[in-house]
């Protein structure tokens, strides 16, 4: 990537979407192959991005992935028009989830999504309003920070 | 050893034609919870799964995987073949299940 270089853009997304799900991901992730984003940084973004974009489609009426990619780090924030989440500490907690049986018999609604984004983030906020949405922001470092 | 020597060892049937048949597998993982194996599943594997919706095709070309398999008789959906041709990923399936179609995997990889 060219020094101080910024590639930001959004994917809308849309609530009970399951044929297009990982389309916004998939790109994004083209987008950070293109970038020679090293592939074990695209790998841990792809899956955080997946599972960010599968917990809208699946909960949420809509919502908009938003990227931004500097030399530093890759960010991305999943703001969802959703039912929100009431007790983001049990919703964390890897097996808990509130998906229907539909959709577990897919395959999804594990309860390993929002484990899974963080596990494969640097950062992670979550931040959520019942009745109004969801904020999900990954932060994926691209350089070491070399600050001890 | 490649997808085309594991879907002849394993007599599949293969439902893609634009998968590269002679890519190197490098492992296998078998789940049908799909955050599963987003989380664990690794690059070049085959994948033996009951799944046959679209979804499948989306995490092996996000994961990169070699190939799915599509155990005990189940065939999968018209999407999802679509999905695999336009990510050239073989999708193929098997009348065993998927402890049979694992155990087999498991003797070839190993030998």
């Amino acid at each position: 990537m060219e020094a101080n270089k910024n590639t930001e853009g959004s994917f809308h997304l849309t609530g009970g979407d399951f044929t297009n799900a990982g389309a916004a991901s998939s790109e994004l992730k083209s987008i950070l192959t293109n970038l020679n984003i090293s592939p074990d940084i695209v790998r841990r973004a792809a899956i955080a991005t997946f599972e960010g974009e599968m917990n809208v489609i699946i909960h949420a009426v809509a919502g908009v992935m938003y990227y931004l990619i500097t030399p530093d780090c890759i960010k991305v924030v999943l703001n969802d028009m959703g039912p929100g989440i009431p007790d983001i500490q049990q919703a964390m907690r890897e097996g808990y989830s509130t998906a229907p049986d539909w959709v577990r018999e897919m395959g999804w609604g594990a309860g390993m999504g929002l484990p899974n984004m963080k596990k494969n983030s640097d950062e992670f906020r979550i931040d959520s309003v019942v009745g109004e949405g969801t904020t999900v922001e990954v932060i994926i470092k691209i350089k070491e920070d070399k600050t001890p | 050893m490649n997808i085309r020597e594991v879907v002849d060892s394993l007599s599949l049937d293969v439902k893609t034609e634009k998968g590269d048949l002679g890519r190197t597998v490098t492992g296998c993982y078998i789940s049908d919870l799909l955050s599963d194996v987003m989380a664990n599943a690794k690059e070049g594997e085959v994948w033996i799964t009951l799944q046959t919706h679209p979804n499948i095709a989306a995490v092996a070309a996000l994961k990169n995987l070699a190939c799915i398999i599509i155990t005990n008789k189940r065939n999968p959906e018209e999407e999802t073949l679509k999905k695999a041709e336009d990510e050239r990923i073989t999708v193929a399936v098997s009348p065993l299940s998927t402890f049979e179609v694992g155990g087999m995997l498991y003797t070839l990889l190993r030998c």
